[in-house]
């Protein structure tokens, strides 16, 4: 799985959660779908890397160690640098009040488990499209259903 | 000078004894007393006729005994009180007196002969007893003259007491006829005087009505002299002019009364003077016939007689006035339903009212024992009254045992006597009122039955209620408890839900991307049987979605979103989102909705999630036939009726209400034929709950249902 995050011209996503298995799935689907997709199994990871990697989305699940995805969420969006990229929050809590936190958090989009990821990624691209961080070029460009 | 006859009988005698006689005939001239007659004739008598002794004892008118008139030559003491009772039929003397016979009582010589004797100052000594009288005048004889001494009663003697006789007689005649002028004079004055003294006015008037004889008070009225004032003197005219027609005798005939009233008027002060006349005519053949008057005045009388007419009146009316005050007493007494008796201070009942009557009073046929009762009745009251008399208690309650008159069942009284007292404090009544006890009695046995069966119930009341607030207190426990097990139960639905869902999803995920080839083209068998994992994936995950939804209900974690949204189009999207089950079950689905529907506010995410779960069952239940989603509006009721009507196999009516119960499919099987959790209706009747809808079944078994979801066109919420 490894990306080469800096020259890809497909749109990047930091897909963040502490479970391999729903982790690289995503990511094998989105980079199935067109996307460079970098990882983080939890949220001080997933801070290094929004800055390192620079994506253009963030798939965060809120269910972390070390740091949950709350709280990455509210330094992502506190921090100049990646106040701009757009967070899509994932969990499997479907209680009321958990996406309230989330959204209060800086969450652009609220996401619950379990998503199929062809659903996943049309969420995605629906932010995408209408987020002025990421430009439609970069879209147009990864093309639907390419393959990896 | 009337000359004093002198009997000469004996002729011969000298000059000497014709001087005596003489002598004794001057002697008598001038002599009026009886007294003084005898004591000259006495005296004569001893001295002319040597009588040394004698004494003249005289009958005064009409008396029977003789007084000694005068005496001679006996001691005074024995004489003064010498008399003799003409009725002593055995003195001697008496005979000689009424027999006119001169008798000699010579000296005794024997007791026998003194015996014969009469007793005389005389004593022992000869005597003789002479009568006095007037011969040929008179049979009445004056006195006795006893003499003392034995010469034989000579001329001298006999013509002596022939004039002492006659002087006596002419004294006592003379003596009898000054007392009759004085006499006649006295009462003359007396009865001038008495009837002076009368008050009431007397007259005699003469035949022409002129005053002949008036008492003091009749002048006042009737005469006024020159000097009187004129007032005085008219009065006193008027009064003779009243007087005398009032006399005049024809008023007398024609009223043919002797009395009447006249009125006349007083001259002293002119007021009116009311007199009674009483007059009588009186027939002298004297003087002529006159008119005795006497006026009796009535003015005061009359006065009198007024106040006691107006007294007596007043008396009447009084009596009136009281008796029928009594009557009323008596009536509102009789009236009083309780026995009430007056007692007087004796004890003795002065005073009954009805009811009181037929307590104590035997009535007219009364049987033996209904007497026994009365009297026992009698008695008990009795010694109460008795024991009120004696005590000082000005009021005394009591009760007495008495009897029913008429049953004989025991009749407890109150009795409430009061004493009645006279102004002086005496005790003149006492006035006893007894009420029946009977039926306060047995008030209060039904008061004091009712009161215990209100204790009871009371007490059980007190327990029941002990026992529902242990329960409620039970129950409340229980409703914490299972509050609690119930968030519990909630919360683990979640944390597991969670926990199912993190390995379906990469389940699901892994197969979704096998099957768009995301590992490379795959046989058909391989992409069936992936198609197979897919499908049960998803139900396993419609399961874990509507466990959490209960969950989430009830743990009151499920809020409402309102928002007004257009219906046409929410069951657009509903249908659009079956459409593959549609395509697959080859059933036609329609829409009825009229056109002119308004906007619903609700919660649309949860009416859609209604509707899904209907449609879906309507598909899943009807093998051929029509499903058909329709709206209506009741704008009266301000609803609108969401329905699923399908021509699926139906539900019998015994079972229409369980199926909105928990985990209910009608086949509970482990084959049943027709998947699901059993959830979804359970969830579509509390959503609509909390909507403030409700939703209801209609349906018949092999023709198929028609669910319908009501809702206020706009939640309250």
């Amino acid at each position: 799985m490894t990306a080469k995050p800096q020259q890809s011209d497909r749109p990047r996503v930091l897909v963040v959660d502490d479970y391999p298995d729903a982790r690289e799935m995503y990511s094998e689907y989105l980079r199935f779908s067109g996307f460079d997709v970098v990882e983080a199994t939890n949220g001080m990871e997933a801070l290094e890397r929004a800055v390192d990697a620079a994506p253009d989305i963030i798939l965060m699940d809120l269910s972390l160690p070390v740091m949950d995805g709350w709280e990455a969420t509210r330094r992502l969006k506190a921090d100049a640098r990646t106040a701009s990229i757009p967070v899509v929050a994932l969990t499997g809590h479907a209680l009321a009040g958990i996406s309230e936190g989330a959204k209060k958090a800086g969450c652009d989009a609220f996401v619950t488990k379990p998503c199929l990821p062809e659903d996943l990624v049309k969420e995605i691209r629906k932010i995408l499209d209408r987020s002025p961080s990421s430009t439609p070029r970069k879209l147009r460009r990864s093309g639907k259903y390419a393959k990896s | 000078m009337p000359r004093v006859r002198v009997a000469v009988e004996e002729t011969g005698d000298d000059g000497a004894m014709m001087a005596a006689r003489a002598r004794l005939l001057e002697g008598f001239v001038g002599r009026t007393e009886i007294a003084d007659a005898t004591s000259l004739a006495l005296q004569w008598l001893g001295e002319v006729l040597g009588v040394s002794q004698s004494i003249c004892l005289a009958r005064p008118d009409a008396e029977p005994t003789l007084f000694v008139v005068g005496s001679y030559g006996l001691a005074g003491g024995a004489v003064a009180s010498y008399t003799v009772s003409l009725e002593d039929w055995s003195n001697p003397l008496v005979t000689a007196f009424n027999n006119r016979k001169e008798i000699f009582f010579p000296s005794p010589h024997s007791s026998a002969d003194r015996k014969r004797r009469p007793t005389t100052p005389f004593e022992d000594a000869p005597f003789q007893a002479v009568p006095l009288g007037v011969s040929g005048f008179t049979d009445e004889l004056l006195g006795i003259l006893l003499v003392g001494g034995t010469a034989p009663i000579g001329s001298d003697l006999h013509w002596f007491t022939n004039v002492f006789g006659q002087k006596l007689d002419q004294i006592i005649r003379q003596q009898a006829l000054t007392e009759g002028d004085r006499k006649h004079g006295r009462e003359r004055s007396l009865l001038y005087s008495i009837i002076n003294a009368v008050t009431d006015p007397i007259l005699l008037t003469d035949t022409e009505g002129r005053l002949l004889i008036a008492n003091a008070r009749a002048l006042t009225l009737f005469t006024a002299s020159e000097e009187e004032s004129e007032g005085r003197r008219g009065a006193v005219r008027m009064n003779n002019m009243l007087l005398s027609s009032a006399l005049s005798s024809k008023a007398i005939e024609e009223t043919g009364a002797t009395r009447r009233e006249l009125l006349l008027v007083n001259p002293v002060d002119g007021s009116d003077l009311v007199f009674e006349l009483l007059s009588a005519v009186t027939e002298d053949p004297r003087q002529g016939s006159g008119v005795v008057s006497i006026l009796r005045n009535v003015t005061d009388l009359r006065r009198a007689s007024e106040e006691i007419e107006e007294n007596y009146r007043k008396m009447r009316i009084a009596e009136v006035q009281s008796r029928a005050e009594s009557d009323r007493l008596n009536l509102i007494i009789d009236s009083v339903a309780d026995p009430i008796v007056v007692t007087d201070a004796g004890g003795a009942t002065s005073l009954m009212n009805e009811p009181a009557e037929k307590m104590f009073t035997i009535p007219a046929e009364a049987s033996e024992i209904e007497q026994r009762w009365v009297q026992a009745n009698d008695a008990h009251f009795s010694s109460f009254i008795a024991g009120m008399l004696v005590s000082a208690d000005q009021r005394r309650v009591g009760e007495i045992g008495l009897c029913d008159p008429r049953t004989g069942e025991p009749m407890p009284v109150e009795a409430i006597a009061g004493k009645i007292l006279s102004e002086h404090g005496e005790l003149t009544a006492v006035v006893t009122i007894l009420h029946d006890r009977r039926e306060a009695i047995e008030k209060a046995r039904l008061y004091e039955q009712l009161k215990q069966a209100s204790d009871e119930l009371e007490r059980k009341i007190q327990a029941a209620t002990a026992d529902i607030a242990q329960q409620n207190e039970l129950l409340r426990r229980q409703a914490i408890e299972l509050e609690q097990a119930s968030a519990l139960k909630s919360q683990f639905l979640a944390n597991m839900s969670h926990e199912f869902r993190t390995p379906l999803n990469a389940m699901l995920g892994y197969t979704s991307m096998l099957l768009q080839g995301v590992a490379g083209t795959l046989d058909p068998p391989v992409k069936r049987q992936l198609g197979r994992i897919e499908s049960n994936g998803r139900h396993l995950l419609t399961i874990i979605n509507e466990i959490l939804d209960i969950s989430r209900i009830e743990a009151g974690r499920m809020p409402l979103q309102l928002s007004t949204f257009k219906i046409p189009e929410l069951i657009g999207e509903v249908k659009a989102e079956l459409e593959p089950i549609i395509m697959r079950s080859k059933l036609s689905v329609t829409i009825d909705v009229p056109n002119n529907l308004k906007g619903l506010t609700s919660d649309r995410q949860k009416v859609k999630q209604i509707l899904l779960n209907l449609l879906s069952n309507a598909l899943k239940f009807t093998h051929h036939g029509v499903v058909t989603i329709a709206a209506r509006t009741n704008p009266k009721e301000r609803t609108v009726a969401l329905s699923v009507t399908d021509t699926g196999i139906g539900i019998a009516s015994a079972d229409q209400e369980h199926i909105f119960e928990d985990f209910r499919q009608l086949d509970n099987s482990p084959t049943r034929a027709y998947g699901g959790t059993g959830l979804g209706l359970s969830i579509c009747r509390r959503l609509a709950h909390m909507l403030d809808g409700e939703i209801s079944v209609y349906s018949i078994v092999g023709k198929g249902s028609m669910f319908t979801l009501t809702l206020p066109t706009r939640s309250r919420r």
